[in-house]
């Protein structure tokens, strides 16, 4: 990945012995550029030769695994700054934070809320990740208690948020096979911190006080051997945490390896929605984790969506189930929508069904996700595969009338669709927001 | 090893509009960056920030959105002050009463209520009709001529009547909003027609039609975020601030509408109301718009925090 067969080339014996079963090295090179080879069927590559060609084919981020079971999430292994130029991998991970001085109850409480913070969207449940416990105490006996009652009623991985090495060792022999995130190693504290999570295997969290410091500290941690790191610059203030996690992502993506690692930062605002901001802010450009403050649903929900809009695949659109959607409670005078299961499409005539503070039935022919215009032009909603949605999902049962509502946009295929659905075709406007004023003028009357 | 800071060399930049006259007027655009990316290029305005105006009441607004404006809605010159008072930094003027749904008001009528409104505050204006591209086609010129030379903001043009908009603008001193379904190609296609009829391409803002936050805010986020790499490489036809017509796709879904015994997993409404419209503006402004049309005026208080906050500088 990364490297061309020729620059591989460079770094091979060049003696064209034949025994990885190529005829030249040559020819090796260009098997192991293209993915077809591996390196390990060279018996005489130098170590050196190895380290550079490993190094240099990793991708540009590491990708970091946290928690256990049902708790594990992943992040990082991005590989673009934009999402349009491919698609972000692995979306940011949530932290909801608690403090270890507010007492078992009380975390205990808001562990019991952070667990509700499951929310449906497009069909796919969304939630947090994490409860981060932070040693506000500074006292290693508060702090396991704190962690033993989040272990104990959290659907959540952990994160131990500590920069004391005697505390975070007390803390990892209560949860370290749930494999928390430990956060942080510092200047002062990075040679214990990396042997603790060395020896636990766990995600560690790299803190230093700038970007220049962060990226040395992190060549001191590879030098002891560890890269399950995530990277914290240190900034707080939105403006720098902007900044720093765009330098983060460029770096990494030219393969600065000191700093190829998800970023990790806190939301530290203390105005509710000045905090919901910033973090729209962080999830849009880059983060990795963030540690977020409250775990009130009206704050979690808007930042649970972002994320799942701006890390959805471009390339591939989201879908919703072909189903009948229900606006309202609709009743068997409700009018019936035809329209694509593309995620947008859906959204717009349902919102606008909304507006139009009317009821009815939506049923979204599958059209493998694509707008009215796109699958007309590609065949992919015709006469045939709406009558067949219209069978399979039995809606006209549902209903004493005989109509249907196409979408402007094909209104071409109303003749044939009458024949083969033996319905009256309603050719609807060609833009959704047109229906409040299509329902007055034509369904009502 | 120190960092070796990256950074892009951009040969070009976001034109900067002018919206209204000195000393009221309001500048948008002009950044030779990414969003906010001080580190790398000149960032000359914050966004802007205009409260909406309907001059009928509005029927379809959620209760959360009218209280603050108990007592003005029916008064468009009453609501605009208020909006003032609020710190809008401009005022957009919806004019539905134009649609033949409902009073089907003529130029003349809408003229009126758009002047009464723009001696009645200092701000600029961003001057919409009522959506139905006919009768703004209309409208529009009738409204732009009796506020000659006052340079205010007008829309929307489209691919249907962006003609009558673009003369407007051009005759009577005003800037246009060109507005396109979705498409960048289209986008830019219509500011090609515009600049043609040689309204100056520094007089046009973008609307890419965005949707709210889970409502298909990626598409818009995507299209903005392209349109301003095509910018800071040199694209003239897609230089142009970005506006995003946040209140009114915000105050649409349903979690802007839902109250808590509806759906208690959500969270208490007015506040989940509110942050709606504030990530939507939030998510754009990093996409690379630089011009928000809102609604309730605590999301314009705190996006000017918001905004003053990304203001500060980030070089290293």
């Amino acid at each position: 990945m990364g490297l061309t067969g020729l620059e591989i080339f460079k770094q091979l014996p060049k003696t064209n012995c034949k025994e990885c079963g190529f005829p030249t090295c040559l020819a090796f090179a260009m098997a192991l550029a293209s993915g077809k080879a591996n390196l390990d069927s060279c018996p005489y590559v130098s170590d050196q030769a190895r380290e550079a060609l490993e190094s240099a084919s990793a991708p540009p981020m590491a990708t970091v695994t946290i928690g256990t079971g049902e708790q594990e999430f992943t992040i990082g292994g991005e590989t673009v700054a934009f999402r349009h130029d491919k698609r972000f991998e692995n979306m940011t991970g949530i932290a909801i934070s608690v403090a270890d001085t507010d007492g078992t109850d009380a975390i205990k409480e808001k562990v019991n809320e952070v667990n509700k913070l499951l929310f449906d969207r497009v069909g796919m449940i969304q939630n947090v990740n994490l409860v981060a416990v932070n040693n506000k105490s500074g006292d290693a006996e508060k702090f396991v208690e704190a962690v033993k009652a989040v272990k104990e009623s959290s659907k959540f991985a952990i994160a131990l948020i500590t920069e004391d090495p005697a505390v975070a060792e007390k803390a990892l022999e209560v949860c370290a096979s749930d494999k928390p995130l430990l956060y942080a190693a510092t200047n002062d504290n990075y040679e214990t911190m990396t042997e603790l999570a060395k020896k636990s295997e766990v995600v560690l969290g790299v803190k230093g006080t700038d970007l220049n410091n962060l990226s040395e500290l992190v060549e001191k941690i590879q030098e002891l051997g560890y890269k399950q790191l995530v990277i914290d610059t240190g900034a707080r203030e939105l403006s720098q945490v902007l900044a720093d996690q765009t330098q983060i992502r460029r770096q990494a993506l030219r393969k600065v390896r000191s700093l190829g690692y998800p970023a990790f930062t806190m939301v530290c605002d203390d105005d509710p929605i000045q905090a919901v901001a910033d973090a729209s802010v962080y999830i849009s450009k880059y983060a990795g984790i963030i540690v977020f403050p409250s775990a009130d649903p009206a704050e979690i929900l808007p930042l649970i969506t972002l994320r799942l809009n701006i890390y959805t695949d471009p390339q591939k659109p989201i879908a919703v189930e072909a189903k009948i959607h229900e606006v309202g409670e609709p009743d068997e005078n409700s009018p019936v929508f035809i329209t694509t299961n593309f995620s947008l499409t859906f959204f717009c005539v349902q919102g606008d069904i909304e507006a139009a503070r009317a009821t009815g039935y939506i049923l979204p022919v599958d059209t493998d996700g694509t707008s009215v215009l796109t699958a007309w032009a590609s065949g992919n909603l015709t006469p045939e595969n709406i009558n067949e949605s219209l069978q399979s999902t039995g809606i006209m049962d549902k209903v004493n009338h005989k109509k249907i509502i196409i979408p402007g946009g094909v209104a071409v295929l109303s003749g044939k669709l009458e024949d083969v659905t033996g319905l009256e075709i309603m050719v609807g406007p060609r833009e959704s927001s047109g229906l409040p004023t299509f329902l007055k003028q034509r369904w009502n009357a | 090893m120190a960092v070796n800071i990256a950074k892009e060399k951009w040969t070009s930049k976001v034109s900067e509009m002018v919206i209204g006259t000195e000393p009221n007027a309001v500048k948008v655009g002009g950044e030779a960056t990414l969003p906010f990316l001080h580190f790398e290029g000149e960032i000359p305005n914050r966004p802007a920030m205009a409260l909406e105006v309907n001059d009928m009441e509005p029927t379809d607004w959620p209760e959360t959105v009218t209280k603050p404006f108990k007592g003005v809605l029916s008064d468009p010159v009453a609501w605009a002050k208020k909006n003032v008072e609020y710190g809008a930094d401009l005022i957009a003027l919806n004019l539905v009463s134009a649609d033949p749904e409902n009073k089907d008001a003529s130029g003349e009528e809408c003229a009126e209520t758009a002047k009464a409104v723009a001696e009645a505050v200092d701000v600029p204006l961003i001057i919409l009709g009522c959506g139905v591209e006919e009768k703004d086609s209309e409208i529009i010129p009738a409204v732009g001529e009796a506020l000659s030379g006052q340079n205010h903001l007008l829309g929307l043009a489209t691919e249907n009547n962006y003609k009558r908009l673009a003369a407007t603008a051009m005759v009577h001193g005003h800037n246009v909003i060109a507005s396109s379904p979705l498409d960048i190609n289209l986008a830019k296609q219509l500011n090609i027609l515009i600049t043609e009829m040689n309204l100056g391409a520094d007089k046009i803002a973008i609307d890419p039609l965005v949707g709210a936050l889970g409502y298909g805010l990626e598409y818009a986020y995507s299209i903005m975020e392209r349109s301003r790499l095509g910018a800071l490489m040199g694209d003239k036809m897609l230089s142009q601030p970005i506006i995003s017509f946040v209140g009114p796709e915000a105050w649409k879904a349903k979690e802007s509408k839902s109250p808590i015994d509806e759906n208690p997993a959500w969270g208490e409404l007015e506040k989940r109301a509110i942050l709606w419209e504030v990530s939507t503006a939030v998510a754009f402004a990093q996409g690379g718009s630089s011009l928000f049309v809102l609604r309730h005026p605590e999301s314009v208080k705190q996006l000017k925090t918001h905004f003053e906050k990304l203001m500060v500088s980030n070089k290293y």
